[in-house]
């Protein structure tokens, strides 16, 4: 079975913090208000809320796909990485 | 010189000597770009005679065999990142970073403007393995444009149209998508990844974003082959790399080293002051190491690793007596705070809680203020488009952790003179 991870594009993210209420399991919020988003795939029971908040959010930032985001790989190099 | 160098009055202009074996920069030493003749003559043939009857398959299959990896910072295999490209088939975009936006590096510039041969080389090299049908190269000096420039004019087997642009001035415009952006006319601002550069980048075309100082170990791979390449630095890290060293030594510059060459060694080559108070290993977004530990480590991936440290992009800057490597950070994070293009809400708001954090704790050791840094870089890391946060994050957890005695001081409010500063901060350009 596939694994699904949600993410937050923070470019478009203003900080409403709609998904922190609709996902309290998978979202809270930093110091400044901004989602953090579990780094772990995705529970399957909770499917359907997150495809809900997914559309909800009034920025559209929030998306779905089957790669982990770059909090769950810290110790991995990338092609943007700076210095480590 | 001062001990105290600025930017102006780093003597970047001559590639230093060392008791090293010179790839990058073995030729004249004379001033100027090297001509065509004698890179020919030096090195050998055009590109029919070194990649031989090679079709791109051989030639990226050299380059894996070489475990050539990125000079950029991030240090990523640059075979992988060409196959990544590939993948897509023919009709790619090359573009040739040399806007190095780290204010205390001068390695790209350099080479672009004594040997813009082996950059130009690596780009041929890349853009026959992709089948591009454009490319880019990216430079920021006058004199570096001027030699790139006159140096495409000397040769006639780049037949793709390659654009030769002024860089960027901000610190972030060098990222890869933001340059991207900037070649696009847009403003040099990074964009959010996924969809990756190598799958979408200039006009949504599959794009490789290659270091200048990759590009010229490439085209020497291709030339001399993988063993050649091999034959210096380590066996996981191999070749040298450029080395561009500022702060407390007689002799600032640029050095190439074999990758794991001991830092002692670097440091005396170059006439460091052994009183120095530390050693900032990767730039700006780089960590601190203090006299003992130096005298363990090496530069190389495999070394700094267990020290919370890389060699990033080979930028050292050896802290002089008479600074505080807490305020000293403390300035250079509220300068990165600064830069970043307040489009992520964790980078606009996090790091200047974090720079104030900081030069908090320089004030007067702040116990709360070190939790709060802690606290913060935590949330952070990781949650900007692009690894600007991750960077000046790097900078402040190391900051925190390498000045205890200084800590202390401050605590009890003791430590008044240190005023004077070493690392320089240019005005904060526009993205424009
Ligand atoms: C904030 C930021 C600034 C960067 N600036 C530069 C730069 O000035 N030059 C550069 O080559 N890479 C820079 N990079 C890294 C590039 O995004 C990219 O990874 C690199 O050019 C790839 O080249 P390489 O694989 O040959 O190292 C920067 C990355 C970040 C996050
Ligand atoms: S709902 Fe959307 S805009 Fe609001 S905090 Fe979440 S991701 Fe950001
Ligand atoms: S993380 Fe910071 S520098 Fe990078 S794109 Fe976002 S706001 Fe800009």
């Amino acid at each position: 079975m596939s694994r699904h991870y949600l993410h937050v594009d923070p470019t478009l993210c203003v900080g409403h913090r709609l998904c922190a209420e609709m996902l309290p399991e998978l979202v809270t919020l930093d110091d400044f208000g901004y989602p953090i988003i579990s780094p772990d795939p995705l529970p399957h029971d909770l499917g359907r809320r997150v495809r809900r908040s997914v559309g909800a959010c009034p920025a559209l930032a929030l998306t779905l796909d089957g790669t982990p985001g770059r909090r769950a790989r810290r110790d991995e190099q990338g092609p943007g990485t700076p210095s480590g | 010189m001062s001990l105290l160098a600025t930017a102006a009055e780093l003597d970047l202009d001559l590639p230093r000597s060392g008791p090293w074996t010179k790839r990058l920069l073995a030729g004249s030493r004379l001033g100027g770009a090297e001509p065509l003749v004698h890179h020919v003559s030096r090195l050998g043939g055009d590109i029919t005679d070194w990649t031989g009857r090679a079709g791109p398959d051989q030639l990226l299959d050299r380059l894996r065999r070489s475990g050539l990896r990125g000079r950029g910072g991030g240090g990523y295999p640059t075979s992988d990142k060409l196959a990544a490209v590939r993948r897509h088939g023919p009709g790619s975009v090359v573009v040739v970073n040399g806007s190095e936006t780290e204010p205390v590096a001068g390695k790209d510039d350099l080479l672009l403007r004594l040997r813009p041969h082996l950059v130009l080389d690596g780009l041929l090299a890349v853009t026959r393995i992709l089948g591009a049908r454009q490319a880019f190269l990216v430079a920021h000096s006058a004199p570096a444009l001027a030699a790139v420039r006159t140096a495409m004019r000397e040769r006639q087997d780049l037949t793709l149209p390659v654009d030769v642009v002024r860089g960027p001035a901000n610190f972030v415009g060098g990222e890869e998508s933001a340059l991207i952006r900037w070649l696009e006319g847009g403003p040099a601002l990074p964009r959010y990844q996924p969809p990756r550069v190598v799958d979408r980048g200039w006009r949504g075309q599959p794009t490789l974003v290659q270091n200048v100082e990759t590009l010229a170990h490439l085209g020497l791979v291709l030339r001399l082959g993988p063993d050649w390449f091999r034959g210096l630095g380590l066996a996981d890290e191999p070749g040298t790399m450029l080395v561009t060293l500022s702060g407390a030594v007689e002799g600032p510059g640029v050095y190439e080293v074999p990758i794991g060459t001991p830092l002692p060694q670097i440091l005396q080559v170059a006439g460091a002051d052994p009183e120095a108070v530390a050693l900032l290993v990767g730039g700006y977004f780089g960590s601190w190491l203090r006299a003992p530990e130096v005298q363990g480590l090496a530069l190389s991936r495999a070394s700094l690793r267990p020290a919370g440290a890389t060699p990033g992009a080979g930028v050292l800057h050896l802290l002089p007596r008479g600074t505080c490597g807490l305020r000293e950070s403390g300035r250079v994070l509220a300068w990165l705070a600064a830069q970043g293009a307040r489009q992520c809400g964790p980078c606009a708001f996090g790091l200047p809680a974090m720079a104030s954090a900081l030069n908090e704790v320089a004030d007067n050791g702040s116990v709360e203020a070190l939790a709060q840094l802690q606290r913060w870089g935590d949330q952070i890391e990781g949650r900007g488009a692009c690894r600007h946060p991750d960077g000046a994050v790097n900078l402040a957890r190391s900051a925190a952790v390498a000045f205890p005695e200084e800590l202390q001081r401050h605590r009890k409010g003791a430590c008044g003179g240190h005023r004077q500063s070493s690392l320089p901060l240019p005005p904060v350009a526009h993205p424009r």
